[in-house]
């Protein structure tokens, strides 16, 4: 295991450095690597640098560390969602959160709201909309037996065609060219818009996220076996799977604000993961992380390179990647979750 | 001495008594069936003592401790449950699961020491597992996967052993092996059963149910009469003494089933009733 992890650090490391250099105006590794510690350390650079230095350091960096961060946040929350609600269809988006943030966002570019937030009010608004999708799925999921599994998916489905009606009533009423651009973006995703301001909540956020997920790591195995189960084997199913949902609502309504609900990866990584290291939770939850940081960096590389200098949405990129990988791999092994 | 009692317990759900004043002690040592028709309360009973169900009058005591005032995780190290639950979620391996059997005894992720990973060895092989340790839980058969659970149940280190329908799935040497295991192992058991013939044999007391009462409750020879499975089963079957071991057995034939199973409620209300 330490050698695997060890592996794919050293892969997530230089796909980072790769991805950074990499684009419009192409920089070697070397040169990356050079502006990186100038920038770091506070060195001197000749003035013909300049251009190149601003690329690298202002729009490519925080742009591939969002990447990271996002792709290792909603992989994990995408593991502990499938545990939360039992299913293994279940992603980061499947409780409406997606929905209420791009609703949100629509609100506040349409309106004009939350100007005082200056750039960051488009983000606000689609955190606060996703803020608000979760509360309600809680409430209406709530039973004498805490959060119920099926409740919480059908109740975030039917939420999630609400807030997708109200998001297109507000794009009808309000129909600037503005509002398109906003619902495209909210609901493909992308890290056009990464900035280094929004990063330290972002990174701590995930932190923070895979931290407290790793230590719950045999709880949700022996979730896995039943709530009745859990309960004979002194796991507090009810206040598990509030913490669960509160930790992974704050997360993926932080992810979500920042780039968009880029779909997919929560859903996918979670399963290759498992394939590939078994079910156990301890050990899903130090690879997911890793391979979703690396495999996010690669479709936003792709996503912003292949048609260059015009971008494709991200979530085009997970899923045209994602989807024929996950099918073979499906079929070729025998993967098994609560069925055949 | 007493480890586990149900101490007139009463259970609604949806309004409706489903367990009523329900009165039952489990000495240490001592196995304990619960047997009686459909519907007739006795998981519902077993739920209220593996905690996923909160009697609504009445309580559970361990070891002269109230359960509902013990921390979950404090009241797992002593009770352990095989419940009626289905396939698990997740493929976890043979070898994970009854690793879990631990997780009420360590914190959070920490590792198992030599001599609980011993431990776990010694439950698979005594469930004749130990050949699947590497195999995933979601490939087996109902009958492998009930004695996964077992091994499992029994790494937790119990002093009372919560088991309902143990034998479901299981084929004839396992259901034998499972109950002569629960024989010998020195555990208050409490347990589930259809099989009457089974019960008999491997069950120090019987406690029947019958529409949430307890109609009768005693050792095998004296609960288990062709009055007692008239009124509380609706079976006109023969009750003799096994040839070898003496414990009553109950034969029937297809033509045992009585038409009057609905008028039971008043019938066994005649039933002898003692502990």
């Amino acid at each position: 295991m330490p050698m695997v992890v060890v592996l794919l650090a050293g892969l997530l490391a230089g796909s980072v450095l790769l991805a950074i250099g990499l684009g419009a105006a192409a920089v070697p590794p070397a040169e990356t690597l050079r502006f990186l510690w100038a920038a770091v350390t506070g060195g001197s650079l000749t003035a013909e640098d300049v251009t190149a230095y601003q690329i690298i350091w202002q729009v490519r960096t925080p742009r591939v560390l969002l990447a990271v961060l996002v792709g290792a946040g909603l992989s994990v929350v995408g593991v502990a969602i499938q545990a939360m609600v039992r299913n293994a269809l279940a992603d980061p988006f499947v409780l409406g959160v997606s929905s209420g943030a791009s609703a949100g966002a629509v609100l506040v570019s349409a309106t004009g709201a939350l100007t005082a937030l200056g750039i960051y009010a488009v983000s606000a608004g689609a955190f606060l909309g996703a803020l608000l999708v979760s509360a309600l799925v809680y409430l209406a999921s709530r039973g004498s037996g805490g959060l119920l599994p099926l409740r919480l998916v059908l109740t975030g489905v039917a939420m999630a065609f609400g807030f997708q009606a109200l998001m297109s009533l507000i794009v009808y009423f309000v129909p600037d060219g503005e509002s398109t651009s906003t619902v495209l973006f909210w609901s493909m995703g992308g890290f056009g818009a990464a900035t280094w301001g929004a990063l330290p909540v972002v990174a701590v956020v995930t932190v923070v996220t895979v931290v407290a997920l790793r230590r719950s790591g045999r709880s949700l195995d022996v979730l896995a076996l039943g709530d009745e189960t859990s309960v004979s084997l002194g796991v507090d199913t009810v206040r598990l799977r509030k913490g669960l949902f509160v930790l992974t609502s704050l997360a993926t309504g932080a992810m979500v604000a920042v780039s968009g609900a880029i779909g997919f990866v929560g859903l996918v990584m979670p399963h290759l993961v498992r394939l590939w290291a078994g079910a156990a939770h301890a050990r899903v939850l130090t690879v997911a992380p890793l391979a979703g940081a690396i495999f996010m960096v690669w479709a936003d590389l792709v996503a912003r390179t292949l048609v260059a200098p015009r971008e494709l949405p991200l979530g085009v990129i997970t899923a045209l990647v994602g989807v024929p990988v996950f099918v073979v791999l499906l079929r070729r092994r025998g993967y098994l979750f609560g069925g055949r | 001495m007493t480890r586990l009692l149900l101490d007139d317990l009463s259970v609604s759900i949806d309004g409706t008594a489903v367990v009523r004043d329900l009165a039952l002690a489990v000495a240490d040592g001592e196995v304990v069936g619960l047997v009686g028709p459909n519907g007739s309360g006795k998981t519902t009973a077993l739920r209220c003592v593996y905690r996923a169900l909160r009697p609504a009058g009445g309580a559970v005591w361990i070891d002269g401790r109230e359960l509902s005032r013990m921390p979950l995780r404090d009241s797992a190290r002593v009770i352990a449950a095989l419940t009626q639950e289905g396939r698990a979620d997740l493929d976890l391996t043979v070898e994970e699961v009854v690793a879990l059997g631990r997780a009420p005894h360590l914190r959070g992720n920490q590792a198992l020491s030599a001599r609980e990973r011993e431990l776990c060895r010694q439950a698979m092989a005594r469930m004749e597992v130990l050949h699947l340790a590497g195999r995933g839980v979601l490939a087996l058969s109902g009958g492998e996967r009930q004695r996964v659970l077992v091994a499992r149940a029994l790494v937790q280190e119990p002093r009372v052993l919560v088991l309902d329908e143990p034998t479901n799935h299981l084929d004839l040497h396992h259901q034998i092996r499972l109950l002569s295991m629960l024989r010998g192992a020195g555990l208050s058991v409490l347990v589930t059963l259809h099989d009457l013939n089974l019960a008999a044999s491997a069950c120090d007391r019987l406690a029947v149910l019958s529409r949430g009462v307890l109609v009768a409750c005693g050792p095998p020879a004296e609960v288990l009469t062709e009055d007692l499975l008239r009124e509380a089963f609706g079976v006109e079957a023969n009750v003799v003494p096994h040839p070898l071991t003496g414990v009553p057995q109950v034969l029937y034939d297809l033509g045992a089933a009585t038409t009057t199973t609905t008028t039971t409620a008043t019938a066994t209300a005649t039933a002898t009733k003692g502990n």
